[in-house]
Formats: structure tokens, sequence, C-alpha cells
């Protein structure tokens, strides 16, 4: 049984229900990087060309692969503060990050937003389309950078917007109608860029399947410090914009009506309807903040200026879209917890990229450490419920007695539960 | 003509194949999400035992046997894969939304690892020849020459086709008639609609769905196996363009019905086919490349199909059949 503070009643810290939620998540993430050894293992054990030193290296990269510092005169892995991985582990976060909020707050209103991968086109279409343009025509490079943002974020947030239309007024799955405006954006940006001619790298030889990157305009954001701390990577300031983002979408979904309203419609869209919210709003509102989100992240990260975009991209989505998916499930849909699973995320891609470079194995292995992440956290989400019910159990016995204080239970979680409630009674109609 | 309708069903057999394995996991309860990722697997293990065969000793004469043997292997392999979305959503009572999710992920990053671990690069063909040369149905097959013409209707069936055509209306006559007049399939149905009504009548429902599923699983397999082999020309690159999603929208464009899917596969693969060689597009035969000249971009052929379903979506929702239990992971203690 749980223990309960004398004084206040309350649950210890470690027994609360965000607790919780990092218990399952770090579970969740030692048996994913427990398989991906197995698998090291396993492979190494059946490939004449590895031996049992590479397969040990290959273990030790699969969970410190960041602070590889490569290999020594003797051809052992040496391990250390490597600035240059951190310091690229932060920036290629910062995509992650920022379509792992996009499904995060999509989910929270109880929508699948597998539409990232699109938004986040249309995102790199707006930012490059406009960086470019305003830095030809020699618009002062802060206000180039700041329309630059806003108007691949603006795009982002209607092509969100088009499943949320579909789900409120028509009622069709967000699934599917995601899964078609992502082709549909795929093809509308592959589209714009082959119609024009001038975005196109044709200065640099072998480049002109790239659009030409935003350092060559000079509309980047700026370093921020980040050099400084991992000089020699490609970190900069967008990553405390990131952070910022993710700040701002807690308060948002936590401290503000709108966010109680988004929520209470997750929880159970017609019960917020017999609230008196306007559900149909909230579900396309939500859907826009999602695409914003995803598109910001994609704006970012081609504001760091070096990174180059292919732009026929009809027949691939980018990754970055699919893999907001499992950086919102390890952190339980919490905009914080979001920031840190995007850089444990980011963080397996540099250790699969070590694994690439440093030893026999490749890094395919990251993907499959994340996927079987993500296979997990379907169970923890049941792990979970059945932690927290039991917690919430004796908390209730505690309650019944005199000395029992104040409501404990966080008010907002009140209607949720209520709201789930009816949903399973609705469920048997 | 008989060139367009032939690229046409190039395009709509593994769609209609896969599409219908949507709709055996569907109607038993459980949202198969993870159709991409069945077939980007079965698409796999199609190359690999094709090459095991290759290996083994096997020549171009057996090829029809090969293809059949690896289509069944690497249906078998769908089941097996898809018995992990099986045990989330229906042991564990997992979202299956994320299960599918996570096995989505899960395929190309295991068949990514293994295809750089077999061949040293980032796509995995056949041992020796290609797809056309070993798996093709032509004159030559019979003992005609080369140019030899059957006429139009035999051209259609006969010139430059693959087996799995047939497999497919194979595929969709069993479906139809295993949900529609069988026993189990009418069970499985039931589980589909309303579990609790149907377990109450003795109908084991885990069992039932643990069926959808694994048929599901087999026919997504051998759906991702056609795919390898009809359009990507028997090689495996961890990626099935997303035709395991397009099959999911045929199955709810198709309201769930194997006769409607049939026809909305074969509009989608109309719909394709134009997309990918509308410039050499000579419908009539007279010459004039008319869409071409047109002068519309090739990026509205390509988004048609897309398009187009989310407009059928619109205008068809009220009348949307969807399974009424689809999704809700069954508990026996709840009424």
């Amino acid at each position: 049984m749980p223990k309960k503070d004398p004084v206040t009643g309350k649950l210890k810290w470690y027994k609360s229900e965000g607790a919780v939620s990092v218990y399952s998540a770090l579970i969740s993430i030692l048996i994913g990087m427990a398989v991906g050894s197995i698998i090291v293992i396993i492979v190494g054990m059946t490939k004449s060309n590895i031996s049992t030193s590479g397969v040990w290296d290959g273990i030790r990269l699969v969970f410190l692969g960041v602070f590889s510092t490569g290999r020594d005169s003797a051809g052992q892995l040496s391990f250390g503060f490597n600035g240059v991985n951190i310091g690229n582990m932060l920036f290629r976060a910062v995509p992650l990050i920022m379509t792992g909020l996009s499904v995060a707050i999509a989910f929270k209103t109880g929508l699948f937003n597998i539409g990232a991968s699109g938004q986040y086109l249309m995102g790199t279409m707006g930012t490059l389309s406009v960086g470019l343009w305003l830095g030809w025509t020699g618009c002062p490079k802060g206000i180039a950078w700041l329309l630059a943002f806003l108007v691949g974020v603006l795009l982002g947030g209607l092509w969100g917007a088009i499943p949320g239309i579909f789900k409120a007024y028509l009622n069709i799955n967000e699934v599917i109608t995601c899964i078609m405006t992502n082709w549909i954006a795929a093809n509308l940006v592959t589209w714009w860029f082959d119609a024009h001619e001038s975005f196109k790298n044709a200065a640099e030889g072998g480049k002109v399947g790239y659009i030409i990157p935003l350092k060559n305009v000079g509309v980047v954001t700026p370093k921020l410090l980040m050099d400084k701390i991992f000089a020699g990577s490609q970190a900069n300031g967008g990553f405390w914009i990131a952070i910022l983002i993710a700040v701002a979408m807690w308060i948002m979904m936590t401290k503000t009506t709108f966010g109680y309203e988004l929520r209470a419609c997750g929880a159970n869209r017609h019960a917020a309807k017999y609230a008196g919210i306007n559900d149909k709003r909230n579900i396309i509102l939500s859907m826009a903040i999602a695409g914003a989100l995803a598109a910001a992240g994609a704006s970012l990260y081609f504001l760091s200026g070096n990174t180059e975009f292919y732009w026929s991209t009809y027949q691939k989505l980018p990754a970055e879209g699919f893999n907001g998916i499992p950086v919102a499930l390890l952190a339980a849909n919490h905009p914080i917890g979001v920031v840190f699973s995007g850089i444990f995320m980011s963080m397996l891609n540099i250790s699969g990229l070590q694994l690439k470079y440093l030893t026999a194995y490749n890094e395919y292995i990251a993907d499959i450490i994340i996927a079987v992440i993500v296979y997990l956290s379907a169970f923890s989400m049941l792990f979970k419920t059945v932690l927290s019910k039991k917690i919430k159990h004796d908390h209730g016995n505690v309650n019944a007695e005199p000395e029992g204080t104040e409501d404990e239970d966080a008010p907002e979680e009140n209607p949720k539960e209520i709201a789930s409630a009816e949903t399973e009674e609705g469920g048997q109609k | 003509m008989v060139f367009l309708l032939q690229q046409m069903m190039l395009y709509a057999v593994p769609l209609m194949i896969v599409a219908l394995a949507g709709v055996c996991a569907e109607r038993s309860g459980v949202i198969n999400l993870a159709l991409e990722g069945i077939m980007i697997f079965g698409a796999f293990m199609g190359v690999v035992f094709v090459r095991i065969f290759q290996g083994a000793g096997w020549t171009v004469e057996q090829g029809q046997l090969i293809m059949l043997i690896s289509l069944i292997l690497s249906g078998i392999c769908g089941i097996l894969f898809s018995m992990l979305l099986a045990f989330s959503a229906i042991n564990l009572k997992a979202d299956q939304t994320i299960g599918g999710t996570a096995l989505n992920m899960l395929a190309p990053a295991l068949v990514m690892f293994f295809i750089y671990m077999i061949v040293q690069q980032n796509t995995m063909g056949m041992a020796e020849g290609g797809a056309a040369g070993w798996f093709m149905i032509k004159p030559s097959t019979f003992g005609f020459p080369k140019g030899y013409s059957f006429g139009p209707v035999g051209d259609f069936f006969l010139n430059k086709v693959y087996l799995t055509t047939y497999i497919c209306i194979i595929i969709f006559i069993l479906v139809s008639i295993f949900l529609y007049k069988t026993k189990t399939g009418m069970r499985l149905r039931s589980c589909g609609e309303n579990p609790q009504a149907a377990d109450s009548l003795g109908i084991n429902v885990y069992k039932m769905r643990y069926l959808g599923v694994g048929l599901s699983g087999f026919l997504a397999g051998v759906g991702g196996f056609t795919f390898a082999m009809t359009t990507a020309n028997m090689t495996s690159n961890g990626d099935v363009a997303g035709y395991g999603f397009l099959a999911l929208a045929v199955m709810i464009f198709g309201n769930w019905t194997p006769l409607n899917i049939a026809g909305g596969s074969i509009l989608f693969g109309l719909f394709k086919c134009i997309a990918a060689t509308y410039s050499t597009l000579d419908i009539n035969g007279d010459g004039v490349f008319m869409l071409n000249e047109l002068g519309i971009s090739p990026y509205v052929y390509r988004m048609l199909p897309y398009i187009i379903t989310l407009v059928v979506l619109a205008f068809t929702s009220k009348s949307s059949r969807v399974p009424k239990a689809e999704g809700i992971p069954y508990d026996k203690g709840m009424r």
C-alpha cells in the first residue's frame, strides 16, 4: 500500500501518477534496448565476420553511443564527452520534439495525428520558399527569419486543419484523412519546387536535386551559445525555441480553459458537448495546432541553415513525421516529457550512426529499438492504469477517515474519469 | 487498351488482396493498422525465399512453382508477424492503433537491418534474373513464339500477366464465401458487431479475433509478396510505397464489403496506373498521347487517387458501415 505524507495526506512524489508514467517509460526503454542487444548478440554469433569483441562493441554502442569518441590507436572503442555527438543529438532532437508535441497535443484531444509527415512537408515548403525569397530581396535577416518561420507554421496549421474538418463535420476517421493528406502534401511540395527552378541548388555540382540551403542567403537561426558549448556540432538556438514551445504547450494544456476544453473533448467528445463545449471547433483547432507544431519542427530544422532538402519527395514521406508518434507515446503525451523522449530518440539515432561507422552492424538497430519501445508502450499504458487505479483505490480509503484533508486528486482529473466511465457505458449500446 | 487494363491490374491486385486482409481483421473487431508493416515483412520474406530456392538450384522452368511456394511461405510469415498485433490487441487489450503503428515501424527497421546484414546495400533483389523473366506468363510459357498475340481478350488474360492476378480473384471469391456463407465467417463477423452477444451464444471471441487477425496477416503477407513481384521487380527495400495504408483507405472506401472493395481497388488501380503511365498512354490507339498533350502536371495525376478518396469519403460518410465493436478490446467481465 502506498505511503502517504501524514501532514498533507498527499501521495509521496515517487508514487504520483507522473512518476508511474516515468517508471513505465523507463521499463519500456530498458526492454527495448535489451531486445536491441539480443539482436546484436544473435547476429554476431551467426555472422562469421563479427568476433566476440565486435559483439561487445555493438552492445556498448547501443547503450552509450552518444558518448563514443571513436576508436583509439589500439583499435579499441573509447568513451568520453563528445561535444560533436551531443550537440548533433540536441540538433536532431528539435524536429523530433516538435512532431512529438504535435502528436501529443492531438492525442490529448483524442485524435491520432499520423499526418505529421504531410504537415512537416508543408512547413518545409513554406519556410524554404519564404526564407530564400526574402533572403534574395535583401530583407533584414531577422524579419526574414521570423516570416519564414511563421509562414511555414501557418501552412502546416492549415494543412493539419483539413483532417480536423473532416473529423468534426463528417466524422471521418482522422487516420485515413491524414494518410491521404500526407501523400497529397508530398506531391504538392514536389510540384511546387519542380515548377520553381530558382529554388534548386544548381550552383553546386550534383546538388540540383536539393533546395538551396538557407545559409547561402544568411537566413539562419542564431546559435545562442550552443556553438560555445558543443563546438563543431550543428546545434543551434532552435533547441531553446523548441523547449520554449514545449513549455508553452504545457501551460496551454494544463493551465488554460482552452486546454481544459481540448482535454475534455479527448476524454469524451459527447460528454464535452453536453457540458457546453464546442467539440467541432476544438477538434479542428487541435489538429491545426498539431499541424503548426509539426511544421514548426520542419521550419526550425531547415532554418538551421546547413540542412538540405531533397525536393523530389513524392514517393517518400519524411521519417520525422512518423517518429513523432513514439516520442509522444514514450512521454505519455506530456509536453515536457516530450522534450526528454525527443532527446532520447535522437540519442538512439546517434548511437545507430556510431554502430554504422565503428562496427559491422548498421544504424537500423536503433529503429528496431524504437519500434519495440512503441510496441511496449501499448502495454505500459495498461500497466499504468492498473498501478494508478491501485494507488487511487488505497487513496480513497484514507479520504474516508477524518484526517483526510482536501481532495488530493488534481481537479482536472475528475471530469476525465467521469467521462471515461461514460465512454465505457456508451460502448455497450 | 489491353496495355492500360493490364497495367491497371498490376496496381489493383496487391491493393485488393491487402484490402481484403483488412476486412478479415476489422470484421472480427480488430483494427489492423499494421497492414503496411505486414506487407513489408511479407515482401522481404518472399524475396528471401525466392533467393533460397534459386540458391538450391531451381531454374527458370520451375518459375511458377517457386513463386507459388514463396507466396504461401510469405503468407505464413505474415501470420507470424500479425500475431504480435493479435497478442497485444486481444490478450493484453492494448490500444490497437498504437500496436499497429509499432508493427509498421518494426517491419521496415527489421527488414532494413537484415538486408544490410545480408547484401550490404539498401535493396535486396533476386539472386539472378528478374521477376519478369522468371515469373511472368508469356506466350513462350505455352510454347508459342515471342511476339505471338492471342487477340485482345486472350492477351489480357494470358500475355504478360502474373499468376497473382488469378490468385487475387480466387482470394476474392474465397473471402466473400468465407465471410457470408460459412458458419465460422458469420461468427467472426458477429464478434466485430457485438462480441458480448456472440459470447453469450457460446462463440469464443478471442479465438475468432485471432482467426481474423491471422487471416489478415496471411493475406497481407501474400499482398506484400505480390507487390514486390509485380511492381518492384522482386526486390525488397523496406518500403511498399504506402500500399498498406492505401489498402486501408480502399477498405473504408469499399464500406467493409468484399465486392465494393474489389470495385474500389480497381478504380484506385486505374488512377495509380494513369499517374504512372500518362505520358505514354494511348487509350484509343490512334498514336496521340491525349493525357500528355493536355499539359496537366504529372503531380496532379499522382495526387488524384488520394483526392478522389477524400472526396468520395466526404460524400459517403453518412452511409458508412463501420463494424460496431471495431477497436474496442473485448473484456469478458464487461456487459
